[in-house]
């Protein structure tokens, strides 16, 4: 069974251009696969706006959490330390400010693992023989077979006429 | 089209295409280790079960084997612990700070001071659990429902620090495995057998989807912006847990900037002791210039400086305080039995330091080399000076004593940097030392792809 096509590209440049040209197309069940971040893809394929604001709220809960621990416990054992006010609350901002930052990490790393759908198991693109390439020194697009404008011919030299050497990539 | 060199071109050196690039810096992993890295992993794990056995007479025997008593309750234990999160601090420091801050040097070194951040803070959280007189009730310091209905007492500075180095632990360990992730990747193409099992199940299958790396830069950032205040934060609670005990020398509000600075001080010290030898070794002088080690060096002049005007300003105030204790600890650092201590602090991180004004000291090696150990056996002072000898010379002269470590400390001392030492060796077989992801991307960057 034919899963789809790998097309390689030698810089990011040409990479842009093609998604650009196959989004143009329509194509849309499609992914680039590249070695390291490539600046404008975002454009492209669309970028993701709510990293910040669920950091944001995560940070709200962990700031929330650390306040109402410390309230909750000072007025569960209630202890007078040197004098001081039983809820004194600038004391209880270093811990409030560490269970902040403590939410935010652990949310936001769990977040984008769950965003980016890791960990993942298999994939298809990992059968293409020059896959280790597009983690090296290539740009990849990997072309889906079920996209509804996928046409075996049609879809091979359009991928060549943009620069790309194509590899098919199926199932054993 | 003709374009204007990139400014910063000169921090790879050589000729490289991407493909030679990615090669030479997974060299440390993929090639066979050279003589001095087994030379560095025998002696850390000798050193490491030594460590071991000291932490096993600590529990058999207690506490009574070490050097702490009345009024010196808190001796070496303290001093490495301190000492050890300082060192840590670099690592954040170069990899979060100079990220927000957009220096291009900072790639070639974040991976190797990361790890090293790692095993400092796991070196350094051993001494406070150890150093408990009951280790095996250490998660009484967290905040669980007990049947003694008791919690932390979160006035204290004691309880934050608990919290701060934890968060501190975590991140940068979370830091550290992000930036990873790329990179365990390549190395999952790239190996067999046990290795590509290893770096398929770390890798958690990422694949290089364009989306995914604007998300995970995005993140990057984020974890970047939020690690900074972090790094600031822990040492100045860590200085707090001194700041608000009444000991002639600790009672200061200047104690927060003072740590924090010396803290990146010994860090960045720290990080060219490991960061010379390892350029070296595996020959990586293409990605870690001299303009690299220059940058090292200010940043260790700069922050420095900030340690060396607080002794002095510590010298000030004790005077200035009108607070006849503190003034007799100050004249009883300078000229009681602990005095060549307090000297030879001065010497290193006030005189000493200055060198590195000078070009012609900065860029030789070997006096670099020299220095950064130096720097660190100089901050060792400072803490021996601020634990031991404020403690030894409080307010009653009957209650005043000498600390006399036993073998048993010294060797959680030497063990500690074994393990260390140890951690670090296998770190840099298993995983790259210098992220490739993010070299490879600056080499675009530079050579204006």
């Amino acid at each position: 069974m034919l899963y789809g096509y790998m097309a390689y590209f030698d810089a990011p440049e040409k990479l842009l251009a093609a998604l650009r040209a196959l989004k143009a197309k329509g194509y849309r069940r499609l992914e680039a696969l590249t070695p390291n971040p490539v600046e404008g893809v975002e454009e492209v394929l669309g970028g993701d706006g709510r990293i910040p604001w669920v950091a944001f709220f995560l940070g709200v809960l962990g700031a929330g959490l650390g306040l109402f621990l410390q309230v909750y416990t000072t007025l569960d054992y209630p202890h007078n330390a040197g004098g001081k006010p039983l809820l004194g609350w600038p004391a209880f901002i270093p811990v409030t400010f560490e269970l902040t930052i403590l939410t935010i990490t652990v949310g936001i790393f769990l977040y984008l693992l769950y965003i980016n759908g890791l960990p993942l198991a298999a994939h298809p693109a990992v059968r293409a023989r020059g896959y280790a390439e597009v983690l090296l020194d290539r740009y990849g697009v990997f072309l889906y077979a079920t996209d509804p404008r996928f046409d075996p011919e049609a879809t091979r030299a359009l991928l060549e006429a943009l620069g790309a050497e194509v590899e098919e990539v199926r199932r054993d | 089209m003709a374009k204007e060199p990139h400014p910063d071109r000169d921090l790879i050196q050589g000729e490289w295409t991407e493909r030679t690039l990615v090669e030479k810096l997974l060299e440390p992993v993929e090639k066979p280790p050279p003589r001095p890295w087994k030379v560095v992993l025998a002696v850390g794990f000798a050193l490491t079960l030594a460590w071991l056995y000291a932490i096993f007479v600590t529990f058999v025997q207690g506490l009574g084997t070490w050097g702490i008593n009345q009024p010196v309750a808190w001796g070496y234990d303290i001093v490495h612990f301190v000492w050890w999160i300082g060192i840590g601090h670099a690592g954040t420091l170069i990899s979060a700070i100079l990220v927000l801050m957009r220096q291009n040097w900072r790639d070639s070194l974040n991976r190797v001071t990361e790890a090293m951040t790692l095993f400092a803070v796991l070196c350094a959280a051993t001494y406070p659990l150890i150093h408990m007189g009951r280790p095996q009730h250490f998660y009484w310091v967290m905040p669980y429902p007990t049947h003694m209905a008791l919690w932390p007492q979160y006035k204290s500075p004691l309880s934050w620090d608990v919290l701060a180095i934890m968060t501190y632990l975590t991140i940068s360990t979370l830091f550290l495995y992000l930036g990873l992730i790329p990179d365990l990747a390549l190395l999952r193409e790239r190996s067999t057998g046990w290795r590509r099992k290893l770096y398929g199940w770390l890798s958690l299958g990422w694949t290089g989807n364009a989306v995914h790396w604007q998300r995970y830069r995005a993140v990057y950032v984020l974890l970047a912006g939020l690690a900074t205040p972090v790094v600031i934060s822990v040492h100045s609670v860590v200085s707090m847990d001194f700041a608000y005990g009444l000991v002639p020398g600790w009672h200061l509000t200047v104690f927060p900037p003072f740590f924090a600075a010396g803290a990146i001080y010994s860090g960045f010290a720290m990080a060219l002791t490991l960061i010379l030898p390892l350029r070296k070794w595996y020959r990586l002088e293409g990605v870690i210039t001299e303009r690299h080690l220059d940058w090292m060096a200010k940043v260790t002049l700069a922050s420095g400086l900030g340690v060396a005007y607080i002794y002095l300003l510590e010298i000030f105030i004790a005077w200035y305080s009108g607070e006849p204790a503190e003034w007799a600890q100050q004249l009883w650092r300078m000229t009681g039995p602990y005095a060549p201590y307090y000297w030879a602090m001065m010497l290193i991180n006030v005189v000493l330091l200055q060198t590195l004004w000078f070009p012609r000291f900065r860029r030789n090696l070997t006096w670099l080399f020299a220095f950064s150990i130096l720097a660190n056996v100089g901050m060792w002072l400072e803490r021996f000076v601020i634990v031991v000898i404020s403690l030894s010379h409080d307010f009653l002269p009957g209650n005043f004593h000498l600390y006399h470590p036993t073998w048993v400390d010294v060797t959680l001392f030497l063990g500690t940097i074994g393990f260390f030492l140890f951690g670090l060796a296998l770190f840099i077989r298993l995983f790259p030392p210098i992220a490739v992801a993010e070299m490879v991307h600056l080499f675009h960057k530079l050579r204006g792809h």
